[in-house]
């Protein structure tokens, strides 16, 4: 490579990181259109690559890595959005920004939520929590659901789900509860890692207290997402893993329900 | 040929009791079914509230129908043929289900489920078809059909070109109802129940002979030759009636009458003919007419109404034709398309959903779903919201419902159109189709790489063309001249096969009881169709964005492609792709458009093979997309399996980019939703199909 090159590539490096700074560029995995799974209506979904957590259980590790994303430009998926306004408005729908986790491209996140508020689109962002200290409050007014991930209400066993802490997630279930941002709950149910009924009810008693919880959704582990670990020459803890039991999951559907909470 | 008959012209006096408190109109003068709905019918804006379940009789109907018959066919097969007596609408003695079967009554043949040779279309396939149900044909019969009278069939091949063989054997044409029976013919069986048979006699006799004092030509004489047939089919109609104890020559007088007589109509169709789909249009508003002025006279209640729709629904879920196994196999089943359309809006605005719409929808719930009828929405987002949510409610229970675009249809053929088969609309009693089935348009682009060698066989089945040479990537705008010089061969040899077909069904298998029930002047279609759009698609998206290598055998016959690099996929909502499967439908329909065609035709085309998929792909080789050869095809106009990557809606906007104008015969997108998938809660599910839907058909996006 010349000298030229290589400055030249370097410009252009530093441009993209200047963009992506500024929010206008992110790092996307994929998007699709998609009814009844990631918030109310049709949907789309815009899965934003990089995570800071490395749940066992992942059913798109494809996303952990930011650098395996493409770049996409905000204006590019925000001029998609308009496309589906039609659709959004006729199945009460709207953008969810999912992940990998979302807040890890906080500005890139905050533009895109804006972008659809302008346009009068339904927002959610689908997240574990763990980086809610990166969602500042403008971020949040732009913000109509958020689907949040509690793995686990066992200190110990959410470290060893995710491989981080729990508080964090917490903190920010308390922040959106004091915001009254809508909140819909998602905790999925593994076997012989979160199944058991004391971490549940952990789990429980932590969102029983968030007065915004619409809904709890008991999501129950599933293997499809374990070819992709093994494309990726990623190890995979949970290949002997079976899903859990029809029983098992209404079970933990009715540790919720006792504390009041709507439960799917 | 002109002369509109009246039908006060030719009768004494108007039928005034049968049409008392109807609101009278341009219906009341000449036959015009429409006219007569839209002056009388009553819109329904509320919801499923008000339904009767079945009766005790419907459900003994049913049962007894389901333990002696339907079992027994499920177990054979074919439940039995009647291998002596050709079929012909007043060929059988009445027949029942049971002693409780006498609400709607008529059967085929003169035991349910028995089915009936009908030999005009060809004797080869009756042959086959009796052999296959275990039974002997009637050498007498079979005589009659192979020495002393001409089929259809027959005629066809005496007139069959060497280049129709030759693409005809080599799968490149597939499909063609050159010896079965073509179908897509909607009698308006309404007419019967609205006028009484012996109007609609009196006024195909005026026709008739209106043009009696013109100059002979072939036209002039098919015109004369034909209006005699339509009218011995009407006087057959009225005896068949009659073996029932019933008198259809004068008009319906109550909502249980109008149905009945109206079933009498498509039962003289569905005894003679055995097209391969019978269709039945489009009749609840015009049911709903006699079943709201019997509710208001006070003389039955919502559950005789609802008994009376349940008794039709079952009379049309036993309609049954002698098929061969091999037609079963590219028709995945044996369906014969007895679809009921509903719904839509009128060109004033109102909703044409009526009560007797949810009526005909609880049928699902009072027998269990069931294929046929066939049932058909036309959807438009303004339908009545209550009757959005019981379709949405329906359809989670049962998936027995088909949705069409109600606005695309509306503003093409009006709103007294219905679907005949799956998806092709026509005006009713207006208008008919000449069935085309459908050519390989993805087979095609493999001729065009190999100058017209088959890449199965080796063959060369079209002449005269230069394959591409070179072991380098393929470049675009040589592939898409060389797919544009092929298509005009395999078009053209394609409605040559249909113009013959036609000429010779209407010659030797005309369908005179349906042709009776339609206007004497009416519209023609050649519904031309094609298959493999996904693959054609992906395969020239590959060749423009990927690199396509081609793989050679011994021979330079390319058999397979190598493709390298990423190259977007038809179904994602990418424009990049979609406008290419959009020019394929327009130079295809360029193509026919500018071929005559047999009857002064007006070209239209599909892109809907729902049920062949299989049958295609099985004779078919491989694609630069990545489609191995010999696999099925995606159906219709649907993505490549596994193709579309952002969601079944991106797929839906993609397949709505092509030019409804280029596909005025239908275009059908099949999608698999599990009730699960659509929302956690049964509300939450309604919402999210209706919403879906809406999406789907609302014109703007």
């Amino acid at each position: 490579m010349t000298v030229e090159a290589t400055a030249a590539l370097a410009s252009e490096r530093s441009d993209r990181f200047a963009q992506m700074r500024a929010g206008e560029l992110g790092s996307v995995h994929s998007w699709e259109l998609v009814t009844a799974v990631d918030g109310p209506g049709t949907r789309m979904t815009v899965f934003l690559s990089g995570c800071p957590l490395r749940c066992l259980y992942c059913h798109n590790p494809d996303t952990m890595a930011m650098r395996n994303g493409e770049p996409i430009l905000a204006d590019e998926l925000l001029r998609r959005m308009r496309r589906y306004r039609g659709v959004f408005r006729a199945t009460g729908g709207g953008l969810t920004l999912s992940g990998g986790e979302v807040l890890m491209q906080p500005a890139y996140a905050a533009t895109l939520l804006r972008g659809a508020k302008e346009m009068g689109i339904h927002t959610a962002i689908d997240t574990s929590g763990f980086l809610g200290a990166q969602c500042t409050d403008e971020m949040l007014d732009d913000v109509d659901l958020v689907l949040l991930d509690v793995k686990s209400g066992d200190e110990l066993t959410y470290r060893r789900v995710t491989g981080r802490g729990l508080q964090p997630t917490i903190d920010f279930g308390d922040r959106l509860a004091a915001k009254g941002v809508e909140t819909w709950v998602r905790f999925v149910l593994v076997p012989g890692l979160t199944d058991d009924p004391a971490n549940i009810a952990q789990v429980a008693d932590i969102v029983a207290r968030w007065r915004n919880v619409a809904r709890v959704e008991v999501l129950p582990f599933h293997q499809m997402g374990a070819d992709k670990w093994a494309s990726l020459g990623m190890e995979y803890q949970l290949a002997d893993v079976e899903p859990p039991s029809n029983d098992d999951v209404d079970a933990a559907r009715a540790i919720f329900r006792a504390r009041g909470l709507t439960t799917y | 040929m002109t002369g509109k008959a009246t039908v006060t012209d030719t009768l004494a006096a108007k039928p005034t009791s049968a049409w008392e408190g109807f609101a009278e109109g341009p219906w009341t003068s000449a036959i015009d079914v429409r006219d007569f709905i839209q002056r009388n019918y009553t819109p329904y804006e509320g919801d499923a509230a008000f339904l009767a379940g079945p009766t005790d009789k419907t459900l003994r109907t049913w049962d007894t129908l389901e333990r002696e018959y339907l079992s027994v066919e499920r177990q054979r097969r074919v439940y039995d043929v009647d291998t002596d007596t050709p079929a012909e609408i007043d060929a059988f003695e009445a027949g029942t289900i049971s002693a409780d079967d006498d609400v709607v009554v008529g059967l085929q043949t003169d035991t349910p489920l028995k089915r009936a040779m009908m030999p005009y279309g060809g004797w080869r396939m009756v042959e086959a078809a009796i052999k296959e149900a275990g039974k002997e044909v009637n050498e007498d019969v079979k005589r009659t059909f192979t020495q002393y009278r001409k089929t259809h069939n027959d005629a066809v091949f005496d007139i069959y070109t060497p280049r129709i063989r030759a693409a005809r054997s080599a799968h490149i044409i597939t499909g063609l109802p050159d010896s079965y029976g073509r179908g897509r013919i909607i009698g308006d069986y309404r007419r019967v129940a609205l006028y009484g048979v012996d109007q609609l006699i009196a006024a195909k006799m005026a026709d008739k002979d209106a043009v009696a004092d013109q100059p002979f030509s072939e036209h002039w004489a098919r015109y004369r030759e034909e209006h005699s047939e339509q009218i011995r089919a009407l006087q057959k109609l009225k005896a068949m009636a009659i073996s029932y104890g019933i008198d259809i020559s004068g008009p319906a007088r109550t909502g249980q009458e109008a149905v009945q007589w109206t079933y009498f109509g498509y039962l003289a169709a569905v005894k003679s003919q055995d097209g391969a789909a019978m269709s039945i249009g489009r009749l609840s508003s015009f049911f709903d007419i006699y079943f709201e002025r019997d509710l208001a006279a006070g003389l039955i209640t919502e559950s005789d109404a609802q008994e009376v729709i349940d008794a039709l629904v079952i009379k049309l879920r036993i309609v049954r034709f002698l098929r061969t196994v091999d037609y079963d196999q590219i028709f995945s089943g044996d369906p014969y398309w007895a679809t009921w359309s509903d719904a839509g809006l009128g060109e004033d605005g109102r909703t044409l959903v009526t009560k007797t719409s949810f009526r005909l929808l609880q049928t699902l719930r009072n027998l269990g779903p069931a294929p046929e009828p066939n049932i058909t929405i036309f959807w438009d987002p303004a339908l009545p919201e209550g009757y959005k949510e019981f379709c949405s409610a329906i359809s989670i229970e049962t998936s027995a419902l088909q949705y069409e675009s109600d606005a695309a249809i509306r503003q093409h053929w009006g709103d007294d159109a219905a679907i005949a088969c799956c998806v092709s609309p026509m005006k009713v009693g207006k208008q008919m189709q000449f069935f085309g089935a459908r050519v390989n348009a993805a087979k095609s682009l493999l001729y065009a790489v190999n100058g017209g060698r088959d890449e199965m066989s080796g063959k060369q089945v079209a002449e005269g063309f230069t394959p591409i040479t070179g072991d380098g990537p393929l470049d675009f705008d040589e592939v898409w001249g060389k797919y544009e010089e092929m298509l005009d061969w395999v078009i053209g040899t394609y409605v040559e096969a249909l113009n013959i077909i036609h000429y010779s069904h209407d010659k030797y298998a005309y369908e005179a009881i349906e042709m009776a029930l339609h206007d004497s002047e009416i519209i023609r279609t050649m519904g031309c169709g094609i298959a493999g759009l996904a693959i054609v698609a992906d395969s020239l998206s590959a060749i423009k964005h990927a690199t396509v290598t081609p793989v050679r055998d011994e021979t330079g016959l390319v058999v397979d492609y190598i493709t390298e690099g990423d190259f977007p996929r038809y179904g994602n909502d990418d424009d990049r792709v979609d406008e290419i499967a959009a020019v394929v439908v327009h130079t295809i329909m360029e193509k026919i458009r500018a071929i005559p065609l047999y009857r002064d035709a007006i070209p239209t085309q599909s892109v809907l093979t729902i049920t062949s998929n299989v049958v295609y792909g099985r004779n078919t080789g491989a694609f630069p997309s990545g489609h191995e050869a010999g696999t099925p095809f995606s159906p219709g106009a649907n993505p490549e399996n596994g193709a579309d990557t952002h969601g079944m809606v991106a797929s839906m906007l993609s397949v709505g980019k092509l030019d409804y104008q280029d596909a005025l015969d239908g275009i059908s997108l099949t999608n698999t939703i599990t009730p699960q998938g659509l929302g956690r809660t049964k509300d939450e599910q309604v919402t999210n199909l209706v919403g879906i839907l809406d999406a789907g058909f609302e014109p703007e996006i």
